[in-house]
């Protein structure tokens, strides 16, 4: 509130100082504008700039840092009490005092005597804190606004190059941006990779890797912390592969086809209305075409399934047909090749029309039909494009988790039969981390292990996805 | 033509030239059902059209258009940025199909037949009648691939031999062969603009049509390009009907042997060329070729 507050006041001061670098510089033109190096507006905006940012930059590090600080600072002395009780007690300690000095709700432990008091001097202790916290850092941007308007105003006159000056900022502000993005980005691979080593310190990779049975449940048993086979990612692997691929036979063919009557064969006023709708259905939550597969094409295909098995003659094929279940691979895939179907016709579409007319004009003029011209000019030439739409396919089929966790299962079983459950790499993380856990358990911590294992294969069939686009754009153009 | 040809050529190839050279060849007549059963006296033109106009959804781009085109020379069509040149010429092979505004009316007839008649396949016609383009357009294929195009949609070459032979004497004719003998793996598109062009010149003899079309196919071009296209259009001429395209007013005198005029979409006169560029007999073709519009 009072952060919100300030960063307001702080935007009207940037505002005057916008003003008077303005007027400055118009002043010192003396009606001459053309004595001026820059226009008025960038002498305002540099000025403005400096009033501003720093002093921002300074409330934004409080808001994201300070009660780190505040915490550090109250717990740097700890009574007695408090130190007599265990590290988890002490937590609850601590944040009790944080929520009580906020007025916000407590936990429902009850402290008495010693720790009563305690606590009361600790609730005091965390109030002042606060205050000399915020004041200092209330304080600290005041001075640092004020600075750089001092800073900055003197500067004004008309041979100042304030536009060159604005154009640094604005790059840097731009650089800063990207550099965010990416430290954020290389931040998450991070602590993908330290809990992932933290949970190989009890389950050894090889196993994880190349172990056929995953159950994690077992080892949360006191007695039988990760013993080996349970953390075999394997069959996840495996079940993600099967899902991904009955999806993309799915979604391959036929998002590539209708992408070639849509830009190959409809007429505009087809196209103007099939390719909107088209974006509609990508846009579909995925948790609808989970419904979807649970409640619609499971039963069908049982039912179907189960027709056919009371058809042949009696048999193990007949019996097993007979049992199928509403949750199979196939469900999952062929409802996630659905859904993937306009993503790739979109894509294709996009990549198709992009080739040239003059390559179907060449082609039409050579006596070539509609087909042949697609079949032999237009498909190649967009073959590295519509490879990498596949390709991006494939990640998101891969990545998917609504319509598995609703449609295919959730058990861990090594198969290739697609009318078996089976369970995929997202579904599983989701299944371990959801739920009161603690956290450094090896069944939480296996959800790392297995984010990072499918970061690194989707990393890899991006790498090569890349080749191969490059080595047939240095083919064709 | 002989002297064109490879002298070490296979006799098949030289059966093959040959069906260039007789367009009344009874397997290539019969792709017009309605074609004479005589031979075209050499006097008859080869392309006869008669009242023509083509439309782009309400807006007339041509206006009642006779012109004749006689066989085994270069006509060229000039005339100002518009004028519906370049919408004459793809009248003639039907490819205004592929505009979907466009309508044509009137008749164009090749050896006396008509092409828009409904018995005529656009897509048999097109062998026929062959066309190059302003820009180079070869495909993202290698140039064997390119220059067999043709020959494979029509089921030209009955075995891998043949093809190579085609492929050899249409890049031959081309006059491309001897820079391109060693590569004829390598991506077509790799090749120079000037390179492309003939590139696409021998992509389209090598079903041997009987007229080719060219629209502006020195218009992206050097003039060392240039001057060696004009030289291959000149040795194109002993086989083929060829029709061309051209602002260059000296391109159209050194290449052709007639020359039609067009101006706002109407055909203002046809003739020789050398009768046109010297004695105009309407003052807006001379306007035009004196450099004083367009
Ligand atoms: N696809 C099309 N749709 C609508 N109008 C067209 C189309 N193609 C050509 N036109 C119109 O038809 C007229 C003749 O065009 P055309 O391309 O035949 O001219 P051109 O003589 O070849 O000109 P240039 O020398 O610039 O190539 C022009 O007015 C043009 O705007
Ligand atoms: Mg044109």
């Amino acid at each position: 509130m009072l952060t919100w507050l300030s960063l307001l006041v702080l935007a009207l001061f940037s505002g005057a100082a916008f003003v008077a670098g303005r007027r400055r510089a118009t002043t010192a033109a003396a009606g001459r504008p053309r004595v001026l190096h820059s226009l008025p507006d960038y002498y305002g905006t540099y000025v403005a700039l400096w009033a501003g940012v720093p002093a921002a930059l300074l409330l934004l590090l409080g808001v994201m840092a300070g009660g780190r600080v505040e915490d550090a600072i109250l717990q740097s002395a700890r009574p007695a009490a408090v130190q007599a009780l265990g590290p988890d007690r002490q937590a609850v300690f601590y944040s009790d005092v944080r929520a009580i000095a906020a007025a916000q709700s407590p936990s429902e432990v009850t402290y008495e005597g010693e720790l009563k008091v305690a606590l009361d001097a600790k609730v005091a202790e965390a109030k002042r804190i606060e205050t000399v916290v915020n004041t200092a850092m209330l304080a600290g941007a005041g001075v640092l606004a004020l600075a750089g308007f001092l800073l900055a105003f003197p500067r004004i006159n008309p041979d100042f190059r304030a536009r060159n000056r604005v154009e640094g900022w604005t790059s840097s502000l731009l650089i800063a941006c990207s550099v965010a993005a990416v430290l954020t980005t290389l931040g998450i691979v991070l602590s993908l990779v330290w809990e992932s080593w933290r949970f190989f310190q009890s389950v050894s990779p090889l196993s994880f890797l190349f172990g056929t049975e995953w159950s994690p449940q077992i080892a949360m048993r006191a007695d039988q912390v990760a013993s080996s086979g349970a953390f075999g990612a394997v069959p996840l692997f495996a079940g993600t592969f099967l899902i991904m691929l009955i999806a993309m036979l799915v979604a391959a063919p036929v998002g590539l086809y209708s992408a070639i009557y849509l830009s190959e064969y409809a007429s505009r006023p087809v196209r103007g209305v099939v390719k909107p709708l088209l974006e509609v259905l990508a846009g579909v939550p995925t948790v609808v075409y989970g419904f979807f597969a649970a409640l619609t094409v499971g039963p069908l295909f049982r039912a179907g399934f189960n027709a056919i098995g009371a058809a042949l003659p009696p048999g193990p094929m007949a019996t097993y047909l007979m049992e199928v279940q509403n949750q199979m691979a196939l469900v999952a895939g062929v409802v996630m090749g659905i859904m993937l179907i306009p993503f790739v016709s979109s894509l294709s579409d996009d990549i198709i029309n992009a080739v040239p007319q003059s390559l179907r004009d060449g082609s039409y003029a050579m006596g070539a039909t509609k087909s042949e011209t697609v079949k032999k000019v237009v498909l190649p030439a967009a073959l590295p494009g519509i490879m990498a739409a596949m390709l991006l396919a494939i990640s998101r089929a891969v990545g998917e988790t609504m319509i598995v966790t609703m449609a295919a299962g959730l058990q861990a079983k090594l198969t290739a039969n697609p009318l078996d459950t089976v369970t995929t790499v997202t579904v599983q993380i989701v299944t371990l981390l959801t739920g009161d856990q603690e956290f450094d358990s090896p069944k939480t911590l296996s959800a790392f292990g297995l984010g990072l294992t499918l970061f690194v294969v989707t990393l890899c069939l991006n790498i090569i996805a890349l080749r191969i686009v490059q080595k047939y754009r240095e083919q064709y153009d | 033509m002989t002297s064109i040809l490879n002298p070490l050529a296979s006799p098949l190839l030289q059966g093959h030239a040959m069906t260039v050279q007789s367009p009344d060849d009874s397997s290539r007549a019969s792709v017009i059902s309605t074609a004479p059963t005589s031979a075209p006296s050499p006097a008859e033109p080869k392309i006869k059209a008669r009242g023509v106009k083509v439309f782009y959804g309400e807006k007339q781009a041509l206006f009642d258009v006779d012109l004749d085109v006689p066989g085994k020379s270069v006509t060229a069509f000039i005339g100002p940025s518009g004028c519906g040149k370049s919408t004459f010429l793809r009248c003639i092979n039907r490819m205004n199909d592929t505009i979907p505004s466009a309508r044509v009316e009137g008749s164009i007839q090749i050896d006396g037949a008509d092409v828009n008649a409904k018995s005529v396949d656009p897509v048999v016609l097109r062998s026929r009648v062959g066309m190059v383009f302003q820009k180079p357009n070869p495909f993202p294929k290698t140039i064997f691939e390119n220059v067999a195009y043709g020959p494979r949609i029509h089921g030209l070459a009955t075995g891998k031999a043949e093809l190579e032979a085609i492929v050899e004497s249409s890049l031959k004719k081309a006059g491309l062969w001897n820079e391109v003998a060693d590569r004829l793996h390598q991506p077509g598109t790799g090749l120079s603009g000037g390179q492309q062009q003939r590139l696409v010149i021998a992509r389209a003899i090598a079903v041997s049509p009987e007229v080719i079309l060219m629209d502006e196919p020195c218009s992206a071009l050097d003039p060392i390009a240039t001057a060696k296209i004009e030289e291959l259009i000149d040795e194109l001429r002993s086989q083929f009907c060829i029709v061309i395209v051209t602002h260059s007013m000296a391109q159209a005198a050194r290449v052709s042997q007639r020359t039609a005029f067009f101006h706002l979409g109407k055909l203002v006169e046809s003739g020789p060329t050398e009768e046109m560029f010297t004695n105009p007999r309407d003052s807006r073709t001379q306007d035009y070729i004196t450099g004083r519009f367009g």
